[in-house]
């Protein structure tokens, strides 16, 4: 697994530098990292270039995480590319939403890099 | 714990292992009970709550700690004061708030988390109709640090 570009929608700017981190302490290998701060930002991204897999957070203004993932399937970039999201929000019902909407993982914060290697190296895999 | 348990101050383990686990798994600190006079609290991060919880959930701490938790984040040194802190100390009190409400029953998918808010400076005074409040004062790397959870409802 090598080179993949990531997107990383998060409105904190801290949490995707947090994210990006984990995902090379997973084991990794990144070529390039896009950042979003929501979902509206994050399509404008994925018209201009395609990416390998996202990174999404739930809670964000302007569009959340469940909105991107909806407005997903009428972008060309972002076919069979796996999201998985990374939130606050650990309910049982925002699993079951999220995966029901197209997420393929889902890791709930606070997180260890062991979580984000868990979730995203199979997910990657099976891309 | 149910969310309908009217005793409140049965949270207080959860808010303060919510806490805990947070600064352990995001920021590698192990936080101790804080013993000290009262310090000096010029940073202050608010979560809201709402829905099946209403309330408010604020992180206090100095400027030097909330700096010293950015750099710990992002694993570089920082200098006070930068756009950093804010954002980091804002996502530290929204990762206590989703993490205690993720705890107690029907909280988790009831209870939604408005985006943090961070005040900076000490010349303010902050009123809620609020009762109780639940708080818990901690030291993080030598520093004060109080986490508190307004309840409204």
């Amino acid at each position: 697994m090598s080179g993949i570009r990531a997107l990383i929608v998060d409105d904190s700017s801290v949490m995707r530098k947090i994210v990006e981190r984990s995902l090379r302490q997973a084991g990794i290998e990144i070529s390039q990292v896009l950042e979003a701060g929501n979902g509206a930002e994050a399509l404008t991204v994925l018209a201009n270039g395609a990416v390998d897999l996202i990174m999404c957070d739930i809670n964000m203004p302007v569009m959340d995480g469940l909105e991107f993932i909806k407005n997903l399937s009428g972008v060309a970039n972002a076919k069979d590319v796996p999201v998985v999201m990374i939130t606050t929000e650990g309910s049982e019902a925002h699993v079951v939403q999220a995966l029901s909407l197209g997420a393929r993982g889902y890791i709930r914060k606070p997180f260890t890099p062991e979580q984000v290697r868990e979730q995203v190296i199979p997910v990657l895999a099976g891309k | 714990m149910p969310a309908s348990n009217g005793r409140h101050q049965d949270w207080l383990p959860l808010l303060n292992m919510a806490t805990t686990e947070v600064f352990e798994l995001m920021l590698g600190s192990h936080l101790t009970a804080f013993t000290g006079e009262d310090a000096i609290l010029d940073v202050t991060s608010m979560v809201g709550l709402a829905g099946a919880l209403r309330g408010v959930m604020s992180v206090r701490c100095s400027d030097s700690a909330a700096a010293l938790m950015a750099s710990k984040m992002l694993g570089i040194p920082l200098e006070k004061g930068g756009p950093e802190i804010a954002d980091a100390i804002g996502e530290v009190c929204n990762m206590i708030a989703g993490n205690f409400k993720n705890k107690i029953s029907g909280l988790a998918e009831g209870c939604m988390l408005s985006t943090p808010t961070v005040i900076t400076g000490r010349d303010y005074q902050m009123h809620a109709l609020a009762d109780p409040t639940l708080e818990i004062r901690l030291t993080f790397e030598n520093l004060p640090l109080v986490v508190s959870l307004q309840i409204h409802s």
